[in-house]
Parts: C-alpha cells; sequence; structure tokens
C-alpha cells in the first residue's frame, strides 16, 4: 500500500492512508499514513459502528493538508483481536456415524450457513464450487491426513489452499449466523480452529503438507500463522 | 502476545521498495475535494474469489455494495469484512461525509489491488499499473484518494 501512495502521490493525487503494519510504512515512507492498531482485517476498526469508523477517517483525513512528508501519525485507541476468547458456538450433534467426523459436521452446518447466505445475499465461498463442494473439500484433507500424498489428492498445489479459505469461509459465515451477532476479531477463526473437527483437521493437515515439503501455497493458507499449534 | 502481534512481528521485517524520497501533492480543500478509495484488499466486483491480476488492479463501480474478497492470505480476522464492508472500504462513510459537505464529493469508481505481494520491488505498480490507476482516478476528476488494506 505504502507503493501505491508513492506512486499515486507523484501521478498528482494527494493520498492518505490508513496503516496496519507499523514497521512497513516506517521504512517505506509513504506521504501520509495514520496507523491504526487495531485488528488485522478491520482497519476501520469496528464493524458497524459509524461513529467510531467516521473518527478513523477524520483523524486521517486531518492529515491531508500536512506537506511535511513523509508523515505518520498514531490513532489515539488500539483495539486488540479476541483470538484467545473463541466465540461460542454450538456444533451439530452427529448426524452420519459413517462419515469422517469433520465432513459430518460441516453438512451439519450448512443450514447455518444458507441462513447466512439468504440474509445477506452474499457468500466468500466461491473459490472451488461454492458450497455444494464444501464436503468434498473437507474430504481431501481428511485423505492428506490419512497418508495420501499431497500431489495425489486431485487439486493444484494453490487450490488446496484456496481449499482451505473456502472452508473455513463456509465455517465462519455458519458461525455468524448461529452466534447472531457480530465477534470481536479473530473469534470465529478461534472457534474454527480450536474447537471443530474440520479446524484441528486442517491443523494437522498443514503440518503434513509442510513436513512433505509441499509449494508453500499449498500449505500457507491453512492455517493462520498466530492459530498454528505452539 | 495477541495473535495480530504475532503477525505483525513477522509483517514488520518484510522487505519493502524504497523510493529514496517521498512524493508529494498538496491537497485541494478537503470541502472541495472528490475523493476515492483504492484498497489493497484484493477485494473483486464480480463474484469471484481468487485474484488473477497480479499486481494490477480492478474497478469498483461506486454504487457498488456487494463484493467478494480475493485476498489468498489467512493472516487477518474475515468476520469483520463479512458483517460491514465499510470496515475495510468505507464508500458508505464517504457518501455521509459528501453528504454533509465535509468532503466535496465521492468519485464514481473506487480501485482494488492485492496487498501483501510476494515480489517487494512490485515493478509492474510502480511503472504501469500504478500510473494507470492514477490516470483513471483524475479522468473521474479524483483528487484525493483514500488507501485502506485489510
Amino acid at each position: 500500500m505504502s507503493a501505491l501512495a508513492q506512486v499515486l502521490e507523484a501521478a498528482g493525487l494527494a493520498t492518505v492512508g490508513i496503516s496496519s503494519v507499523r514497521g512497513q510504512v516506517e521504512r517505506a515512507r509513504p506521504p501520509r499514513m495514520l496507523h491504526c492498531e487495531f485488528p488485522l482485517g478491520r482497519p476501520l476498526g469496528r464493524p458497524h459502528d459509524p461513529v467510531f469508523q467516521h473518527r478513523v477517517l477524520a483523524a486521517a483525513f486531518g492529515l491531508l493538508p500536512r506537506n511535511d512528508v513523509p508523515v505518520l501519525v498514531d490513532f489515539d485507541e488500539t483495539i486488540i483481536d479476541a483470538a484467545d476468547e473463541p466465540l461460542a458456538c454450538t456444533l451439530p450433534p452427529r448426524y452420519d456415524s459413517t462419515l469422517h467426523l469433520a465432513v459430518d459436521e460441516a453438512l451439519g452446518l450448512r443450514a447455518a450457513y444458507e441462513r447466512r447466505r439468504a440474509a445477506t445475499g452474499t457468500t466468500n465461498v466461491l473459490r472451488l464450487g461454492g458450497p455444494d463442494r464444501i464436503a468434498d473439500l473437507v474430504g481431501v484433507f481428511v485423505r492428506i491426513v490419512d497418508g495420501t500424498p499431497w500431489d495425489a489428492v486431485g487439486l493444484e498445489p494453490a487450490q488446496i489452499g484456496q481449499a482451505a479459505l473456502d472452508i473455513r469461509a463456509y465455517y465462519e459465515e455458519a458461525a455468524l449466523a448461529l452466534a447472531n451477532h457480530v465477534p470481536a476479531a479473530r473469534q470465529a477463526e478461534s472457534w474454527f480452529y480450536r474447537l471443530t473437527a474440520t479446524g484441528e483437521l486442517l491443523c494437522t493437515a498443514q503440518r503434513i503438507l509442510r513436513d512433505a515439503e509441499a509449494p508453500r501455497q499449498a500449505w500457507f493458507p491453512v492455517v493462520p500463522t498466530g492459530q498454528q499449534p505452539k | 502476545m495477541s495473535t495480530d502481534a504475532i503477525v505483525r512481528r513477522g509483517a514488520n521485517g518484510l522487505e519493502v521498495f524504497d523510493f529514496g524520497t517521498t512524493a508529494c501533492t498538496t491537497a485541494p480543500p478537503l470541502a472541495e475535494a472528490r475523493v476515492a478509495i483504492v484498497t489493497t484488499a484484493g477485494l473483486r466486483p464480480d463474484g469471484v474469489a481468487t485474484w488473477s491480476q497480479g499486481q494490477g488492479f480492478v474497478v469498483l463501480d461506486g454504487a457498488l455494495r456487494s463484493v467478494t474478497l480475493a485476498h489468498s492470505s489467512a493472516n487477518f480476522d474475515r468476520t469483520g469484512l463479512a458483517a460491514d464492508l465499510n470496515v475495510v472500504y468505507p464508500v458508505d462513510r464517504l457518501a455521509e461525509l459528501a453528504e454533509r459537505g465535509l468532503i466535496g464529493s465521492v468519485a464514481s469508481q473506487h480501485l482494488s489491488f492485492m496487498g501483501a505481494q510476494v515480489d517487494h520491488t512490485l515493478t509492474t505498480l510502480r511503472l504501469d499499473t500504478g500510473p494507470a490507476a492514477a490516470e483513471l482516478l483524475k479522468a473521474d476528476g479524483v483528487d484525493v484518494v483514500l488507501l485502506t488494506p485489510v
């Protein structure tokens, strides 16, 4: 983002940016940045809080008159993620004991996922075939954990990573329906990776993919850095 | 240490391109400015959740409120954006600022790039797609850009 600010500014546009990684901005020295120590993924701080979002924008636009560049100012409030407080979210009961626990769990969350999609008209489960394919994609990670080599599961390396992102989006969108409120940052993520069978499966699969020296694009998106087992 | 602190610790040390100097354009008074959002969240307008533009960009119509997140990093919260587009891409907030006369107007279109590029030299962005983005915005009368990450 810092490079983009430099290029746009050099082309005659005045820019101001919201920074989320201070160390990078300090070294890249873009013209005007407001550093916001907010959860990554929420650069305006708080969803559904227009008053707070306007405070952030006012602070950012307040830097525009300054030509003593580079300007880097910290917003006067910080927000810490809540990864250590996983969302309290009921998982569906076991339905089909002939299926792997993770596959059965994913199928059991379909109704909640669909409620969320119907209510919002949007979904981000779009990379590899939509919600109809989620159980199959969970099955891919079951096979990896059961010993099938990563290059024999029927997906390209990048698709393995995309499968994980689709599965996570499916679970998090279902969680939003089950919780019926907007969780604090990373609470749904922690629920998925720490409390669900599929999240545990992905953590194991990522370790296996790395140990097998699979391409980075296969394992990196499978589990966020902060959720990897210590 | 919070999860974000762990991720930031790694990201803080990533290599960045050194421009040597910092460019500077004098901004017009905010109440007269036409403002566009340029985000590096990898948002897309077309229902596709994978990014094939490399260091290029996609155009987001200013009236659009249904976008997909094509960013490939797993290292950020995704539920905030799922709940409220404005927490990453504050189009409604800009419209409110324009209604109140605090900014001159909102651009008719905004732009989306992909952040976290592996190649820190960003040659294509610096020499090609970045200047092209600037020309597109200037053709719409934009003189101020708000940059947002994810």
